[in-house]
């Protein structure tokens, strides 16, 4: 009894250190996501917006090559109606090809299409980008630590740098980022863009729908598994109770000899 | 099996079962006489069939949409995730029941050590046990790899490059292991290869396990001989197969607890990442399980002599029944043994933690005593408790209470 109190302790000292060490690096910035906790959904409307967020503002150097224009109008998603769906596919120029005379050709976009990436390969992104290469944003916020929260926390944390540290050209200091320095400019202002549904388009209020559509573009099937998740643990927990009473029931015959 | 003289009523079954005894194996396996003592740790073997069987039928399903090469596996994955029906159940299923399947065998291996049932009559059993294990990990470093993640490529690179501290071949190995001059497609694809074949291989040790394990009968918590059939047993069905049960859904409610609600917590964000061989991750660790040979890898400043040890670490383990020689198998009547097996497990989750931690100051000279003390344990503490601790009177059977001496 004594070794498990001591083996408890210990555990507990173990677990107490550990998170200590994990709080001693950067707190992010924490925003209460409605796609958290165990019914955890997206918010549709902020998902549409995010979309907007994306398609004018990060579209430009950010590809999201893993993801296909009817992505948008799928269940779970930013839910786009068909139409606005194909409209929106319809917008890109999309290279086909090649055709019966062996030329290749641009055509409007479908819903079948992946994403139009802005440049043709990662070289033409890296020269165009002072040498740094912006990443995919397909899975990039599960490919962060702190997920959501540090992604809003690096879109929320330009500043201006302290005075002992000298940025080169092009650089930016960020609160957040590793060795707090990042090639990426300040891309969120205030009405930087006119959201569609008449929201008021503040850095904030950009930042959080781009990363709620970041965390779905991620993570697309999110709702399905929750929902999928709240059923199979009910089944579960429900059929455990029943294997655990038949069990005390077989083996009371064994109990009532000992 | 020879105890059984059983004979199917119908005409058919017995004109079948003499041909091929599978119904009198079938009678076996429910008969099969098991102490009526076992706690609810004896129920990680019957999980641990589970998460295999999960693991290849996932696997096999994986399988038909994975594509292995170095260009096209990430965003395969990512095809799986987002394209292919359930595929994203599917994967976070296979992922996470990795992990659980490495809980759930350390949970089997440590209650072997607490309860002594590594001991005679049971080496074989253990050994063979051993090598299941040697075998996990094995495929499921092959199978991280898949991905072909920042982790999975740096991973693989640590790993395969252990080989090449070997002296004169070291360099010869690595290049047939890698299939070239580096990590990369030809690597990918054989380890794909063996990543399916291994499964396989451990299944069929897993039978042969249970086949040693009904020979001499199952250990029990009190590590005491027991007659079979008698008062002290009850037949496998179905009181212990109801009572597997419930511990299995125990320990599936928790398995689905990560695969539904935090199927990414156990695996390393820098996996979403494709492998990009021009840049090294800050910190490359290989997933939790291996965490504890990580760390004794690193305590050594030589690279072979970090590989030798790696190595000696889980080796030794197969030379156990050899190395504790106690005649009394149950720690709860070896006083001073209870305290190093608790010693031991702080020892491993110590040397786990610091696998986490980067190789220097504080983490590394506590990583450097937690390998030099798990070796102390097998080689040193071991042997020498088999002749000089002072054990406690057994009971003579389960049912009945201690003889006072």
């Amino acid at each position: 009894m004594l070794k498990k109190k001591l083996f408890a302790k210990f555990l507990f000292v173990f677990i107490i250190f550990n998170s200590n060490l994990l709080a001693a690096e950067k707190k992010l910035l924490h925003v209460d996501w409605s796609f958290k906790g165990f019914t955890g959904k997206f918010d549709r409307s902020s998902l549409q917006r995010g979309y907007q967020v994306y398609n004018e503002v990060c579209a430009g150097c950010h590809s999201m090559s893993l993801l296909s224009y009817r992505n948008l109008g799928e269940p779970g998603g930013p839910e786009f109606p068909l139409n606005e769906v194909k409209n929106i596919a319809a917008s890109f120029e999309v290279t086909d090809g090649p055709d019966d005379q062996g030329e290749m050709f641009t055509r409007p976009g479908r819903p079948s299409d992946k994403f139009v990436s802005p440049y043709p390969n990662v070289n033409a992104a890296i020269a165009a980008n002072g040498g740094a290469y912006p990443p995919d944003m397909s899975v990039l916020v599960k490919s962060r630590k702190g997920g959501a929260d540090y992604i809003y926390s690096v879109l929320m944390g330009y500043e201006d740098p302290p005075a002992n540290i000298k940025l080169d050209d092009g650089v930016y200091y960020n609160k957040y980022m590793d060795g707090n320095k990042i090639k990426m400019s300040k891309p969120l202002m205030d009405d930087i863009i006119t959201y569609a549904d008449g929201t008021k388009a503040t850095e904030m209020q950009m930042a959080k729908d781009v990363t709620t559509f970041l965390t779905w573009a991620a993570e697309p099937h999110l709702e399905a598994r929750h929902k999928m998740g709240i059923k199979v643990m009910i089944f579960l927990i429900i059929l455990t109770v029943l294997v655990y009473l038949s069990m005390k029931k077989i083996w009371s015959r064994i109990d009532s000899e000992m | 099996m020879s105890e059984h003289t059983y004979v199917p009523e119908s005409k058919f079954g017995k004109w079948f079962n003499d041909r091929l005894p599978l119904l009198t194996l079938s009678k076996h396996l429910q008969d099969y006489p098991t102490p009526k003592n076992l706690n609810y740790w004896w129920t990680f073997g019957g999980i641990l069939t589970f998460c295999l069987v999960t693991q290849i039928i996932t696997g096999l399903v994986l399988a038909m949409h994975y594509v292995a090469h170095a260009d096209l596996a990430f965003n395969s994955i990512e095809h799986i995730m987002r394209d292919v029906n359930y595929g994203w159940l599917l994967r976070y299923i296979h992922a996470n029941g990795a992990s659980m399947f490495f809980l759930a065998v350390y949970i089997h291996i440590f209650r072997s050590l607490f309860y002594g049932s590594y001991k005679s009559p049971r080496e074989i059993i253990w050994i063979l046990g051993m090598l299941i294990y040697i075998l996990m990990m094995a495929t499921a470093f092959m199978g991280y790899v898949l991905p072909w993640g920042q982790m999975s490529f740096w991973g693989a690179t640590v790993i395969t490059n252990l080989f090449s501290a070997i002296p004169f071949v070291g360099e010869s190995i690595t290049t047939w292991l890698w299939g070239g001059y580096s990590v990369d497609n030809p690597t990918l694809t054989r380890f794909f290869s063996l990543h399916y074949l291994f499964p396989f291989i451990i299944l069929g040790l897993v039978v042969l396990h249970i086949w040693a394990l009904h020979v001499p009968g199952n250990n029990n918590p009190v590590g005491i001989d027991i007659k079979k059939p008698s008062k002290d047993t009850v037949p496998f069905h179905p009181y212990i197969t109801i009572k597997d049960l419930f511990a299995l859904l125990i320990f599936i409610i928790i398995f689905s607890a990560f695969v539904f609600f935090s199927p990414n917590t156990l695996g390393h964000p820098d996996n979403y990442i494709q492998a990009n061989p021009l840049v090294t991750p800050k910190h490359i660790v290989p997933e939790w399980y291996l965490l504890p040979f990580y760390a004794i890898l690193r305590s050594v400043p030589d690279k072979l002599g970090g590989v030798i040890l790696l190595f000696a670490s889980i080796f030794i383990l197969l030379a156990l029944p050899w190395l504790d020689k106690s005649k009394v198998r149950s720690a709860i009547f070896r006083p001073i043994y209870k305290q190093f097996f608790w010693i031991l497990v702080i020892d491993v989750l110590v040397l786990g933690y610091m696998g986490a931690m980067p190789a220097e100051g504080l983490y590394l000279l506590i990583a450097r005593i937690g390998t030099a003390y798990y070796f102390l344990h097998f080689l040193v503490i071991l042997p020498v408790l088999s002749s000089y601790e002072k054990t406690e009177p057994l009971p003579v059977s389960i049912s009945e209470p201690v003889l006072k001496g």
